[in-house]
């Protein structure tokens, strides 16, 4: 179907009943003229509008429906404000009066009943629609044209300024660095006095009206504005003209006694070029009998045009610029604002370098200039939601190549929204409502470490909003081990109040395991598979250090002869009995037990005992006295009580060693006891 | 069979219908699309299991489309139904003759609307 009507893009409609077949009929009706999204419930037609609030022109909302009623419904939109941007008709069998009423209360526009006749439909949603963008334009109208909100005016001024810029054939950027200097500026001399009548907070307002320093530029003929070369005294008499005419032109402007932002405006595009001595134009006034605003744009106005190249001179250097102006070559300004100069000179450099970093949003504004001086006919509003949709046409693309699932989290109401392709992959739809009940908290995550999550999520602060922590997911069935990366989302308000969280969830399981092997390998022997001595030396310590009862020992010992071994046939032989030894330890003991190859051709057990010991020990050496080949192994060992070495693993092992060199002192092939008198047990 | 004798059949107001919906070609698409409608199935499984809340939304469902539809003789049972169930926890006789009224209308509806295909 066509998708634009007129050159326009069809309108959107969200219905929102349980029943599939009222959502056809309806839809039936709408389609050829609009474009129809269905939700099935209240829940996930608060999805929808989560993300897509800016496109959906009006909604059709049915009462009874599961999970999320018509009233619960339009309870959250009116939290979440969305009631304001779009037109709710509800459509319903009920005619009920108090239901009707209480709909209306909730800021429904207009109430359909079922059965539906497709005229009536079509008509209402029609006159809805009409009515809402009247009141939307109205507001519009309110917001951006009439410039009554901050925000828009500073678009606005920069738009103007910029106009003024591209006339003088200046880059766009002494707009913006006039602004960066008076803010600067402004800070620096608020710290140091309060003589003037300003305050932090007029900053804002003041930086603003900095951008309209030269609006009378516009006034001035282009051959004078754009000479190449300097001018002569006429030119420059004219030239002067443009403070003068920016104050006119303001001074047109009938509210300006009641706007705060054209008054100050007022003072610096006629003032900021007097000179602190009264000899600047166009009224030579004298000292503090300048406002306090148009000195500090003045000064910026000379810094920048000294460090910026022009059509009649270079660009100085900015230790250049400074010097020239501390040492009276460029005016003379009110010593308080040199003083701040100096201070801010270090930063000033750095913050400038910055700005042209962020070229690109500035590019956009010339963008725009360009655009309303060929036409005037994209309003800005329209062309911010261009630019919002190309985002998230980007983001959409860049989501599905990251084989990521990322996800996004609101609290109120608790849901979580997945990226397309993450819903795809974990096999669930993209709104989530109720996470932590749902599958998602409780099946991939594991209850607990959701609750954590959220929890550590919700304990963030808008200074350090991150969260990264690695959890065992069950991702459709298999365990991975995953990375969770959020950052917590917080809303305007003072003290600002917890919103949800955005992240991501990036598969790390291969790593994992690789990392897990490794560690493996550096705790293990590699010839015989057993443990090394410096990891067998940390468990033991740790069973030591946590068990109560202290019922172990150790054994220590080593291969009688082992050298005539090596020596007769060979090393490679040699490391097979090693290796010989190592299985029948392996098999002769249990989990529990830790066993390990000290080094050369001397072994540990460390394990615990119930009655008595010896037969334990009596066994091992039994097994261990063993035929390899030709070669008749039999071994020495020494043995310890743990109970006896207060903990310490180094005093245990001291005291099975000592045992060793006993029983390999009284002919080998034996084993020993420790007996701290020093006599073999 | 032409949808005006389906309606004729079932005690369904055709001229009704025409004068909402307009063509017969839509009346007929959405009358079709009661055959696959899940709610008739749906009311009875939750009754069997006494989930009230379930089955007044089934009802509560049949009747809207019924109503949209001009199904006169069904919108009657299946709105009885509906209010009967409306806010109810239990299950009672009471509501037994009711339901066999519908099951009873929703029967030879079905049979009648399942001639207008193919």
């Amino acid at each position: 179907m066509n998708q634009r009507e007129n050159g326009r893009i069809r309108k959107k409609i969200l219905i929102v009943d349980d029943s599939e077949f009222n959502r056809s009929l309806l839809s039936d009706m709408l389609s050829d003229e609009y474009e129809i999204l269905e939700a099935e419930h209240g829940m996930e037609a608060a999805g929808i509008l989560h993300s897509q609030e800016q496109e959906i022109a009006l909604m059709l909302l049915d009462i009874v429906m599961p999970v999320m009623d018509g009233f619960e419904t339009l309870a959250i939109m009116n939290k979440n404000g969305w009631i304001k941007s779009i037109p709710v008709i509800m459509i319903s069998a009920e005619t009920v009066p108090t239901y009707v009423d209480r709909a209306y209360d909730l800021g429904v526009k207009d109430y359909i009943s079922r059965p539906f006749d497709e005229r009536t439909v079509r008509r209402r949603v029609v006159n809805t629609l009409i009515l809402f963008a009247k009141q939307k334009e109205l507001e519009h109208m309110v917001t951006e044209q009439i410039m009554e909100k901050e925000k828009s005016n500073k678009l606005m001024i920069e738009i103007l300024s910029n106009i003024v810029e591209f006339r003088n054939g200046e880059s766009g950027l002494h707009v913006v660095h006039i602004r960066t200097l008076t803010e600067l500026f402004m800070r620096n001399l608020l710290e140091k006095t309060d003589e003037y009548d300003i305050s932090p907070k007029d900053i804002p307002l003041v930086c603003n009206a900095s951008a309209l320093h030269d609006i009378g530029k516009i006034v001035i003929p282009e051959e004078i504005l754009n000479k190449p070369g300097r001018l002569t005294e006429e030119e420059f008499a004219v030239m002067k003209t443009h403070s003068e005419e920016g104050a006119k032109i303001l001074e047109r402007i009938p509210m300006l006694e009641d706007e705060p932002l054209l008054r100050t405006a007022y003072q610096i595009c006629r003032w900021h070029h007097e000179r602190y001595d009264g000899r600047g134009y166009p009224d030579g006034l004298k000292g503090d009998e300048i406002p306090i605003v148009a000195q500090i744009v003045a000064l910026a106005d000379v810094y920048d045009a000294l460090t910026s190249k022009r059509a009649y001179k270079k660009a100085f250097s900015h230790e250049k610029a400074v010097d020239m102006i501390l040492n009276g070559e460029c005016g003379t300004f009110n010593p308080l604002l040199l003083e701040c100069l100096r201070d801010i000179e270090g930063t000033l450099e750095k913050e400038f370098k910055e700005l042209s970093e962020k070229g690109d949003s500035q590019k956009e504004i010339a963008n725009t200039v360009e655009q309303m001086m060929e036409g005037g006919e994209l309003s800005v509003s329209e062309h911010s939601i261009r630019l919002l949709e190309h985002e998230r046409m980007k983001y959409q693309f860049f989501a599905t190549l990251s084989r990521e699932i990322q996800f996004e989290y609101t609290k109120t109401p608790e849901m979580l929204i997945l990226s397309e392709w993450g819903a795809k992959y974990l096999n669930m739809p993209e709104t989530i409502l109720t996470p932590r009940e749902a599958r998602f908290g409780t099946e991939v995550f594991n209850k607990d470490d959701f609750e954590q999550l959220l929890g550590d999520l919700e304990n963030t602060t808008p200074e350090d909003p991150m969260v990264e922590e690695i959890y065992l997911l069950n991702i459709n069935g298999q365990r991975r081990w995953s990375k969770v990366i959020s950052k917590s989302m917080w809303g305007e308000g003072e003290p600002p109040e917890y919103a949800g969280a955005i992240g991501k969830i990036a598969d790390i399981h291969e790593d994992m395991e690789k990392m897990n092997k490794l560690e493996s390998r550096a705790a293990h022997d590699s010839l015989t598979g057993l443990l090394n001595h410096k990891t067998a030396r940390g468990r033991i310590s740790e069973t030591l250090a946590k068990d109560e009862e202290q019922r172990y020992i150790l054994i220590v010992f080593d291969l009688d002869h082992f050298k005539d071994a090596n020596d007769t046939y060979g090393h490679l032989f040699g490391d097979e009995v090693l290796k010989h030894v190592a299985e029948t330890l392996k098999n002769s003991t249990r989990n529990e037990d830790i066993c390990a190859r000290m080094g050369g051709d001397e072994f540990l057990i460390f394990m615990p005992y119930k009655e008595e010991a010896e037969s334990q020990v009596k066994r091992i050496f039994g097994l261990l006295c063993d035929k390899y080949k030709e070669f008749q192994i039999s071994v020495s060992i020494g043995v310890a009580y743990a109970e006896n070495c207060g903990r310490d693993y180094d005093t245990l092992f001291h005291m099975a060693d000592e045992a060793l060199y006993e029983a390999k002192r009284g002919g080998r092939k034996a084993y020993r006891f420790y007996n701290k008198d020093g006599n073999e047990s | 069979m032409t949808v005006k004798e389906c309606y004729d059949a079932i005690g369904a107001n055709y001229e009704e219908i025409m004068g909402r919906l307009r063509t017969e070609e839509r009346v007929k698409k959405f009358l079709l699309k009661v055959l696959s409608d899940k709610s008739y199935d749906l009311l009875i499984q939750s009754i069997e299991e006494r989930n009230m809340e379930e089955a007044f939304r089934a009802a509560h469902t049949m009747k809207g489309v019924s109503q949209n539809l001009s199904l006169t003789r069904f919108y009657h049972s299946s709105n009885e139904l509906a209010e009967l169930l409306r806010d109810r926890h239990d299950y009672g006789a009471d509501i037994e003759p009711v339901l066999e009224k519908v099951k009873e209308d929703y029967a030879q509806m079905i049979e009648q609307i399942r001639k207008l295909e193919g």
